[in-house]
């Protein structure tokens, strides 16, 4: 399997992509938090939000279109934030079937949730998209999330594929003695076939953990004592410094603009 | 494999900014003590060898996620996790697992937010799994047909509790009404649940056939699992309060018959007036938050009670 398939990361020479991945990681979510901070209803901080998103794409040579694309994951939640439209208390401004009213309180609510989720997924798409996951775990490792938790989601992500490949050759298998005669029902009752499905599961954790096993020994064989050491130093140089400053205060400034105007 | 499940991309992962940094920062505290206390009690008893066995697990349940059976009409079911997880794995490192796979999720595919990982983390790893590994505990040593049953209904409960507190939180940070989301999502996941609790049943029997040395759940005398089931009684007596009947009881219904009904005094103070909080009104959440107090106090209150009772019970027996 190609490692594409799950991993968006997207190799360009851009400067966004040199950036050490700890700028990156903590201007990313400085930038998230920054717009849960925004009040309802402040339209031109999010629209200038949104701007700086697009902004550093085209800057890393991510399309647009590509980020746009991936962050419409968010729209099942739609159905989740749209009943505060209905709820909230307020001038109604416009009347529906089965007494359902939408207020306008209600509307901004629901609109600006939509939006500032929806520019957070974008600003996500792009860390990942410029980042490579291993850079992205060390500068998780930087910004002193516990050594334990790096290295598993590390562990977790080098045999990611390894166990998807094995799962779908166990539903290529399953499909490959699976027949179906046309017109006639097949497939037993809803039971067995989720008892083939639990037997599956239970089998991948077998063979997970005697593959886990095997690694385990294979690293004990390689002088492995418990930490996982890693070649790759990552260095702050000035412009790191200096792209980080003017990250914060391009969100400082967003919020300012949120709250006056 | 061309694509990644949307049905599962789309399942309770919560993005940013559908819930609140107050809400995110008391989950993320919540998660961080727990996640302390699972990565202490695993290296202690796994030394090493956690890191590889906890990062193939979780790699082993985000591939499970994808395993399908057909329901009906072109429908599919899936397989979340959480309970088999602690209950193959102990609650300690299917935590980890749990974790380690919302995190990479949220990291590599943005399913599920950054900022609201802890929450994620809270309804889709640790609710599910410590209640699905709890009640599936009161069911050891009782034969193999009861621990099958129990552990079907454990994995339903895991998820409908998920389900629960998932909307608790989007309501309590104002993202949705609690009126209108919490009977959705129950009803929901009341049939997902029925897919989880399935799998969960097969995969089990099939652990216990082939290598049952590796189920870690063990029968070590704790009756958490009868406090979980305490618990969602309470919880679900709770939600219905506010159906209860207006219609007065019997003594309220003879003294307006017989006239004397107004003769009762006002009691000099009310703490919680008429079955509700003072200070938010006649809301049927008021209530339900009324009910809590008042469980809360005699929970308290009985606790206090027998622990007076048990330490004088050992000092006669001397033990």
């Amino acid at each position: 399997m190609h490692f594409n398939t799950f991993d968006h990361y997207q190799e360009h020479g851009s400067w966004v992509h040199d950036l050490d991945p700890r700028v990156k990681v903590l201007a990313g979510v400085g930038f998230i938090v920054s717009m849960a901070l925004l009040p309802d209803g402040a339209w031109l901080a999010y629209m200038l939000s949104w701007g700086m998103v697009m902004g550093l794409a085209l800057a890393a040579g991510i399309e647009p279109w590509f980020v746009i694309k991936r962050s419409l994951l968010i729209l099942p939640f739609l159905l989740a934030a749209v009943t505060v439209a209905f709820t909230l208390p307020g001038n109604i401004i416009w009347q529906g079937p089965w007494g359902l009213s939408v207020s306008d309180a209600g509307l901004t609510r629901f609109v600006s949730i939509v939006l500032r989720s929806w520019i957070s997924l974008q600003m996500a798409v792009l860390l990942t998209a410029t980042t490579r996951f291993p850079d992205l775990l060390h500068a998780l490792r930087h910004l002193y999330v516990p050594a334990i938790l790096v290295a598993i989601l590390a562990f977790m992500y080098r045999y990611l594929f390894v166990l998807v490949d094995e799962t779908s050759r166990l539903m290529r298998a399953r499909a490959a003695r699976s027949a179906q005669l046309p017109g006639l029902k097949s497939g037993r009752s809803l039971w067995w076939r989720a008892s083939v499905a639990g037997s599956m599961v239970g089998q991948l954790f077998t063979r997970s953990l005697a593959r886990s096993d095997r690694v385990y020994q294979a690293m004990l064989a390689r002088g492995y004592e418990g930490e996982l050491l890693t070649m790759n130093p990552h260095h702050m140089i000035a412009s790191d410094w200096q792209a980080l400053a003017l990250a914060f205060l391009l969100i400082a400034a967003l919020q300012v603009i949120g709250r006056l105007l | 494999m061309t694509s990644y499940p949307l049905v599962i991309a789309a399942w309770m992962h919560i993005p940013d900014g559908f819930l609140s940094l107050g809400v995110s920062a008391v989950c993320w505290l919540l998660i961080l003590i727990t996640l302390a206390y699972a990565i202490r009690s695993t290296h202690h008893a796994l030394d090493e060898r956690l890191i590889p066995l906890a990062g193939i697990m979780g790699a082993f349940i985000f591939a499970a996620q994808m395993i399908n059976f057909p329901v009906a009409g072109g429908t599919s079911g899936h397989f979340i996790g959480a309970a088999l997880a602690f209950i193959v794995l102990g609650p300690w490192l299917g935590l980890l697992t749990m974790t380690a796979v919302i995190a990479l999720q949220a990291l590599l595919f943005q399913d599920g937010g950054l900022v609201v990982m802890g929450a994620n983390i809270l309804i889709m790893g640790l609710v599910p799994g410590f209640i699905g590994y709890q009640l599936y505990r009161l069911s050891l040593g009782r034969g193999e047909r009861v621990e099958t049953v129990v552990a079907g209904g454990a994995a339903w409960l895991s998820i409908m509790a998920a389900a629960f507190v998932a909307s608790l939180l989007l309501a309590f940070s104002g993202t949705t009404s609690l009126a209108v989301a919490l009977p959705a999502m129950l009803g929901i996941h009341a049939i997902i649940g029925i897919g989880e609790a399935l799998i969960t049943i097969a995969a089990l029997a099939f652990i216990r056939r082939t290598r049952p040395t590796a189920v870690k759940a063990a029968d070590d005398g704790a009756k958490g699992g009868w406090l979980v089931l305490g618990l969602i009684a309470v919880f679900v007596v709770l939600l219905m309060a506010p159906f209860a009947s207006g219609h007065p009881d019997g003594l309220e219904w003879v003294a307006e018959l017989t006239g004397f009904a107004e003769s009762a005094q006002e009691a000099p103070y009310a703490l919680l007036p008429d079955y509700t909080l003072p200070f938010a009104g006649e809301t049927p959440l008021s209530t339900i938050l009324a009910g809590l107090v008042g469980a809360v106090v005699v929970a308290l209150v009985l606790i206090s009670l027998t622990r007076g009772l048990l330490t004088e019970n050992r000092k006669k027996k001397n033990i």
